[in-house]
């Protein structure tokens, strides 16, 4: 479990993070949005021991950051946004160094990094130095090596980057693992689809603050409004549509389709089929219209834009 | 790549195994875990290993060649008596050599990693800062330093076992490796500190100029002993103040090797307007821009003089010393006072003239005060780069003169009071600024190898200049200007009146 209660970080003038209160439980992915040097960094590497909170607190595992940095580190796992492989080290050599200084018991320390090497699809790459290794497979060894001590929380910076599709898939599908195996996850990335597919709950964060926080359906709901539904139907309209708005917002409409929004698409929807299968009209189809994560996200940003000079954080994120 | 992610089962994965281990062991063990694998990274770089390779193994068969060679020209010329003089500086160098790279491997094991990245996840394993500092700085000495060794071993075994005249003595050699260690380690240990105020290999190679010139200086001092063989006891102490310097290096190293000072620097960039904004907030203390002058002493001058606590107590025990210092070396060597037959009545004479020479000419009073504070600007500064030691010496030089005359004095059994009559009263003084501002002198030098908790060593030595400076105007200024009027105005007068008696 993941918990910081106004966490700050300042570097002399600049504050870098700025209060920023979270919970993430085991179990459960939360993604970090934001644009570059919005403080996705800094905030994991606080929430790594590696910088000191100027304010505030944070729990990691049910360590404190600040007065318990060892026993937090030891239960963490990270990948940093930069890989920093030893370029002469072979894979296992690497993965061996790695599981020392977690001290892993030796049988395990064996086992562990050959299970993780076969496990990414790296078994055939043993005797390679980290030099010769793609982009890739250098981020799929750093992967490993966050898992290596099998940590109770894991901090995954842009954890697909450099991978084609198939490895990413795959990685994707470790973290899902990860997450039925209850650990607590965060991944900060820009590849809002990515985010969209894993995360549980989603952060924003710009100038150091989170400016909004939620699933991806309260936020869609909060910034970009209520489900869009599409209805495509065989006669045409007739003049219906403007008869549906009683019901629902109706947003545009043509001759055979329509387009409204609804707060409540379970109550709703099946009501307006209802009430068109009662007047005879034949529906084809009715659908909702996708919503995508950068939609969403580029809204919040819009908006927090607007109100940049007097913004307040958003509350205690849960 | 198949089925679901690996787990490891791993319950509670390190509290035992942490739990178990005694904090001794268990840092060594850790720091010895990156130092095999710092060493191993060395042993595969042939841009290190070409170099010690040759300086191990060619350079002292060509040193043991240049033996036979001097020893050969030397007799040719007649000049056999130099040869015990001259020799020891080859295995010196033999030894010195490969020792130098320790400087390049510090660099390159610090910053280089800082450079590639590759410092992050090593910084987010359960390592403690020192055992990270411990084994990187294991592993930039432990190379350089074998080579070193093995390089005196095969130029002394040429030696023992060749046909060379020439036999080192033991205590020679056990010198040369000690002298060798202790360069290994102030080299390493400096290069540490420059590590972690830099953020490229560039960067840090430019700043171990700070390190190359001091070092090449000393091996030239070395040397200068080393040609003297009755001197060379004097090494002995050359290595223990290295040992010193180590101690203070390590002390500033662990201090600002930890990951905030690492990660937290992005840029070498000097921010001038930060420096003198710091400085001046600082300087002026808690008080709002408009402050009144009692105020500020208040607010801002005593928090300040009572930062001073410890250097001060240091300054006046080492001002004590130098006074015992002195006091002692009087024995020793004594001046001939009784020999010196002045009359009270010339005395007298001189001190009116003294006296009416500063009535008539202020500028007397300028030029006391002048001196004394340029004596105290020089300490300040040379503390600055000595980590204060040099500022304690400065001050702790008219102490010593002081025990010494004294000792003279009674030691010739001549009435003590007029010298102290010629002391005291500007003394009351003078003393206490001198000691006033040593004190924020070895502050201010040594700040950077204890830098307060939470505060970056660059900002901690910014504001204890911003303490010197305030310390200097509020109080050593005035009190060194007042000293200059009462010795040029009082004591010569006091003086006449005591001895007038």
């Amino acid at each position: 479990m993941i918990e910081t209660h106004e966490l700050t970080k300042r570097f002399g003038d600049f504050l870098a993070v700025d209060r920023i209160s979270l919970t993430v439980q085991p179990g459960t992915i939360f993604a970090i949005l934001g644009p570059n040097g919005a403080g996705k960094t800094t905030t994991i590497r606080m929430l790594t021991s590696i910088l000191a909170p100027t304010s505030g607190w944070a729990r990691v595992a049910g360590f404190d950051v600040v007065r318990q940095p060892t026993e937090v580190r030891a239960r963490v796992g990270v990948l940093t946004e930069q890989h920093g492989l030893y370029q002469r080290m072979k894979a296992v050599e690497y993965l061996d160094f790695f599981a020392q200084l977690y001290h892993l018991p030796p049988a395990l320390r064996r086992r562990r990094p050959l299970e993780l090497l076969e496990h990414f699809g790296l078994a055939d790459a043993l005797d390679k130095r980290l030099g010769e290794f793609s982009k890739g497979m250098q981020q799929k060894l750093a992967l490993a090596r966050a898992l290596l001590h099998d940590p109770a929380v894991l901090l995954l910076d842009e954890p697909t980057s450099a991978m084609d599709p198939q490895s990413a898939r795959l990685v994707r599908e470790a973290i899902r693992d990860l997450q039925r195996a209850e650990r607590t996850i965060i991944i900060t990335t820009h590849n809002l689809t990515e985010a969209q597919m894993l995360a549980d709950r989603i952060g924003v964060i710009r100038h150091g603050r989170i400016i909004a926080a939620g699933t991806f359906s309260e936020l869609a709901q909060r910034f970009v409004g209520p489900p869009l539904m599409e209805l495509h139907v065989a006669n045409g309209l007739n003049g219906l549509a403007d008869a549906l708005r009683d019901q629902v917002q109706l947003v545009e409409h043509g001759s055979g389709w329509l387009r409204y929004r609804t707060a409540n698409p379970a109550e709703d929807n099946p009501a307006i089929l209802r009430r068109l299968l009662g007047l005879g009209v034949e529906v084809i189809t009715l659908s909702e219209v996708s919503r995508t994560l950068e939609d969403v996200y580029l809204q919040i940003v819009r908006e927090d834009e607007g109100h940049d000079s007097h913004g307040e954080p958003e509350p205690s994120v849960r | 790549m198949k089925g679901t992610i690996p787990m490891a089962s791993l319950s509670h994965p390190y509290a035992d195994s942490l739990a178990r281990r005694a904090a001794f062991s268990r840092t060594l063990s850790n720091a010895l875990i990156v130092t095999r694998r710092e060493v191993r990274d060395s042993f595969r770089d042939w841009r290190i290993m070409s170099p010690i390779f040759l300086l191990t193994l060619v350079f002292p068969l060509l040193a043991n060649a240049m033996t036979d060679l001097f020893i050969t020209f030397f007799e040719e010329n007649g000049a056999e008596p130099l040869l015990p003089a001259l020799l020891p500086l080859l295995p010196m160098i033999v030894g010195f050599f490969p020792v130098s790279i320790s400087l390049v491997i510090a660099l390159e094991t610090f910053v280089g990693e800082k450079e590639r990245l590759s410092l992050e996840p090593l910084l987010a394993t359960p390592l403690t800062n020192t055992e990270l500092y411990l084994g990187k700085s294991f592993a930039a000495m432990l190379p350089p330093l074998l080579a070193s060794y093995i390089g005196i071993a095969i130029y002394v075994g040429g030696l023992v076992f060749g046909d060379t005249q020439w036999r080192p003595p033991l205590v020679l050699v056990v010198q040369i490796l000690v002298l060798t260690t202790v360069q290994a380690l102030v080299m390493v240990t400096g290069a540490v500190v420059i590590s972690s105020q830099t953020t490229s290999t560039r960067a840090a190679n430019l700043l171990a100029s700070f390190i190359i010139i001091p070092m090449s200086m000393l091996v030239i001092l070395e040397s200068i002993i080393m040609v003297q063989p009755h001197r060379r006891y004097v090494l002995w102490f050359l290595a223990l103040g290295l040992l010193v310097t180590v101690a203070l290096l390590v002390r500033m190293g662990a201090r600002l090797f930890n990951r905030e000072e690492l990660l937290g620097r992005s840029l070498d960039q000097l921010n001038l307007r930060w420096i003198g904004r710091t400085f001046m907030q600082q300087f002026r203390g808690p008080q709002l821009r408009r402050t009144t002058p009692g105020a500020w002493y208040r607010t801002s001058v005593m928090p300040a003089v009572r930062a001073l606590a410890r250097p001060a107590t240091v300054t006046v025990l080492c001002a004590a010393t130098a006074f015992a210092g002195g006091w002692l070396a009087a024995d020793r060597w004594p001046l001939p006072l009784d020999r010196v037959a002045v009359d009270d009545a010339t005395l007298v004479e001189n001190l009116q003239a003294w006296f009416e020479l500063g009535r008539s000419n202020p500028g007397l009073i300028l030029a006391a005060i002048g001196q004394n504070l340029r004596a105290l600007a020089l300490a300040t500064m040379l503390g600055v780069f000595t980590f204060g030691v040099l500022s304690l010496i400065v001050v702790m030089l008219p102490f010593g003169l002081l025990g010494y005359i004294l000792a003279q004095v009674a030691a010739a059994g001549l009435d003590p009071l007029p010298f102290l009559a010629g002391i005291a009263p500007h003394g009351v003084v003078e003393i206490p600024a001198i000691l006033l501002a040593g004190a924020a002198a070895l502050r201010l030098g040594s700040i950077i190898t204890h830098p307060p908790a939470e505060m970056p060593a660059g900002e901690a030595w910014v504001r204890a200049l911003a303490d010197t400076v305030k310390i200097g105007i509020a109080l050593v200024l005035p009190l060194i200007a007042l000293a200059g009027m009462l010795e040029v105005a009082v004591t010569p007068r006091i003086v006449e009146l005591v001895l007038a008696r």
